[in-house]
């Protein structure tokens, strides 16, 4: 096993040092086979993101595991967590079980699944979550991701049944009666536009009634992709109270705006919609607050067709894992140990995968990623690793690039290109 | 002289008045008895139907055979949309047979725009979803200065559906433009959320339709779909219609010289009672020969004819 020599880096912003990684772990010093000049380098703990679509099996021609695997090590991230609306859905072992060795074969970051909360996502009957927690995979967090667990009672009872193995329900809180039709956020735009408008209330609705839930059976509740001020609101009240509740927000609902529909251009069209300016804000203050636990990529990979249509008819979602840092930076500036807190440390603790976002000391896993924040990149979609080009930032200038990306300790990136 | 009329907000005011100096001309010519004009000889106009709307095709074929340029129907009946053909592909068909202007009515909001990206012709928008009909709104702006003289300063109220409207949103911009002041109508579920932002911070809105009548100039009916009570918009179509309709006691509220408008096709006892939709202040049939008029104004500057 080759080790490395990282000479003069700056861990989470401190001062210059030489790291060496030797046997999958960060050694006390010694000697390496390679020297990477780390100057004016910053080391990360490897990335964490708690919500990717990898599309595999089902739809390998948006992506696959391996080429989600690729984008993700090239964004800087150790570990992704699959969403389970593949097809057939992720509903049983032996499906969590294929992406999981899917995600070992493709050796490029730990590929953990997410199991669906229902039977299909239909959100009428539960899948066999235990099956699910004793499998090889080893899943923890359930989520019926594109669609909202809506019963109530079958809420009630998802978050329940998993207390027996320490599981997590993450909701994708859209309730669906007051979204039929929607197409973007519900407000100015929307009415200038003429499309149908997703209410913020939607969100607000399902968040508040899920907390109380959470709350009532003592069971852990996490928030995908929150895109309101209201929601902020919700959470903020709901942790004061100390209910068990951790919420993720997107590059993208950190960056972006409502105002970007005006093109018509579907790949700005995302679930749930980009929103306000004043939402925005009200996001970003929550990350920094912890009202926000992390930052995920609701990374969604879509084939050209399915994106190159009118508005209506295309598919939400938009590619993130390989700007997620770049834009994260470019929202929250060069604030290392937050940006490691929420993009690493965080989403590794709630859905407990040991040996990431640990710290960069001796003994340590060697999960980490090497950033260098003075390059500027322009993104270009023909570029991207993913197998699609739906990012909404062609052509905008982001701070920041992953120079290198180990996993325990093997390169998975160096020079800024995948090793394989 | 814009390229492509996507939207009412495409129309500075010097521009839609051009258009509608241009419409007037073009009005002239249907008194004639050859009502031909030369100007768009070889010039290809394709009228790109999404969904079925007779009298809208209908009038844009017109529009564009009376100025002499080659018309191509393509109906999303019988043809390889139906076989599940994508917008794009449609579009790159259209541009390789060489289309000088494409006329899209489409259910999506938008697909003009989107069409706009993938064809080098003009593209006109003859109805996009609940997002805007702006040749409506000139035939409609039309027909308000052909009868009362004038549009800056008039006082149009709309009323209805505001909503599912495409030709509310393109009035309301193009009125606007135009110094008219427009008052919305209808039951708060079918006026749209942040609406004068949204379009003109000089729109306002009423839920009463009797207090504004009295200070009208123009009272613009919309249709109304009695599906709408399906999904809670209001509780019937007979209430619908006591609150909003227009009959003939409250068209008596009306100043004496106010038109009232309607874009059809009409609910004749829903929206609009009969005594109204055919009195002498009704505009219901002009607007429909003033549509060719206006469609032919937008077909000749848009191609580079000179006014």
């Amino acid at each position: 096993m080759t080790s490395y020599l990282l000479k003069g880096v700056s861990v989470l912003g401190g001062a210059k040092q030489d790291l060496v990684i030797r046997d999958g772990i960060i050694a006390d010093g010694g000697k390496a086979d390679e020297t990477i000049d780390a100057d004016g380098l910053v080391a990360l703990p490897g990335l964490v993101d708690l919500h990717t679509h990898l599309r595999e099996p089902g739809r390998e021609d948006a992506e696959t595991v391996e080429t989600g695997s690729r984008a993700a090590a090239l964004g800087g991230y150790t570990a992704v967590c699959a969403m389970a609306n593949t097809s057939p859905v992720a509903d049983t072992a032996g499906v969590v079980e294929q992406v999981w060795r899917l995600g070992r074969e493709a050796g490029l970051v730990d590929v953990q699944p997410i199991g669906a909360v229902t039977v299909g996502l239909a959100g009428t009957q539960l899948a066999e979550l235990g099956a699910m927690a004793t499998s090889a995979a080893n899943v923890r967090i359930f989520s019926d991701d594109g669609f909202c667990v809506a019963d109530p009672r079958l809420m009630r009872r998802a978050l329940e049944y998993v207390k027996a193995f320490d599981g997590i329900i993450a909701q994708h809180a859209e309730e669906p009666r007051l979204t039929e039709g929607a197409q973007m956020h519900e407000g100015e735009v929307s009415t200038r536009l003429g499309l149908t408008g997703w209410p913020a209330v939607a969100e607000e609705a399902i968040i508040a009634r899920d907390v109380l839930l959470a709350e009532h059976v003592g069971s852990r509740l996490h928030v995908c992709h929150v895109s309101t001020a209201g929601s902020v609101e919700v959470l903020r009240q709901a942790k004061a109270r100390g209910v068990r509740v951790t919420a993720e927000v997107t590059p993208h609902h950190l960056l972006l705006t409502d105002e970007l529909a005006a093109s018509y251009d579907p790949v700005f069209k995302v679930n749930p919609p980009l929103r306000t300016r004043a939402d925005v804000e009200a996001l970003r203050q929550a990350l920094v607050d912890g009202v926000i636990d992390v930052v995920a990529t609701d990374h969604a990979p879509h084939a050209v067709q399915d994106k190159e249509c009118e508005w209506a008819y295309a598919r939400p979602g938009m590619v993130g894992l390989e700007t997620a840092l770049p834009v994260v930076l470019s929202v929250l500036g060069e604030r290392w140990d937050l940006i490691a807190d929420r993009m690493s440390r965080t989403p590794a603790k709630i859905v407990g995968l040991d040996g990431h976002g640990g710290e960069l000391t001796a003994g340590s896993p060697a999960n980490l990623t090497l950033v260098d924040p003075s390059a500027r990149r322009v993104v270009d979609p023909s570029e991207l690793a993913s197998r699609s080009r739906n990012t909404p930032y062609a052509g905008t200038t982001l701070p920041g690039r992953i120079v290198a990306t180990f996993l325990r300790g093997v390169p998975t990136v160096l020079d800024g290109k995948a090793v394989k | 002289m814009i390229k492509h009329l996507r939207s009412a907000a495409d129309l500075d005011a010097d521009t839609a008045t051009l258009i509608l100096d241009t419409a007037g001309e073009m009005a002239a010519l249907a008194g004639r008895e050859v009502k031909k004009l030369p100007t768009l000889r070889g010039r290809t106009v394709v009228n790109l139907f999404y969904e079925d709307s007779t009298r809208t095709r209908i009038s844009f074929e017109a529009a564009a055979k009376r100025l002499s340029a080659d018309v191509i129907n393509f109906s999303a009946k019988g043809s390889s949309v139906s076989k599940g053909e994508s917008l794009k592909d449609t579009a790159l068909t259209l541009q390789a047979m060489g289309a000088d202007a494409v006329v899209i009515r489409h259910p999506a909001s938008g697909a003009p725009h989107r069409l706009a990206q993938w064809v080098d012709g003009s593209v006109v928008n003859a109805g996009d979803g609940t997002h805007e009909h702006p040749t409506q709104a000139l035939l409609d702006a039309y027909t308000m200065r052909s009868r009362l003289g004038k549009i800056d300063g008039l006082r149009v109220a709309i009323v209805g559906d505001v909503l599912h409207s495409r030709v509310a949103r393109s009035n309301v911009l193009l009125l606007t433009t135009l110094g008219a002041q427009v008052t919305l109508v209808g039951p708060p579920t079918l006026i749209p959320v942040d609406i004068a932002a949204a379009l003109s911070p000089a729109t306002k809105v009423s839920y009463d339709l009797d207090s504004v009548l009295p200070e009208a100039d123009v009272v613009m009916m919309l249709r109304v779909q009695t599906e709408r009570m399906q999904d809670s918009y209001f509780p019937s179509a007979r209430e619908y219609s006591r609150r909003y309709g227009l009959d003939a006691p409250r068209m008596r509220k009306l100043p004496e010289h106010a038109i009232v408008m309607h874009p059809g096709p009409m609910n004749r006892g829903m929206e609009i009672a009969p005594e109204v939709a055919d009195s002498t202040r009704s505009t219901i049939v002009e607007q429909v020969a003033n549509g060719v008029s206006a469609r032919m104004a937008v077909l000749y500057l848009l191609l580079g004819g000179k006014a």
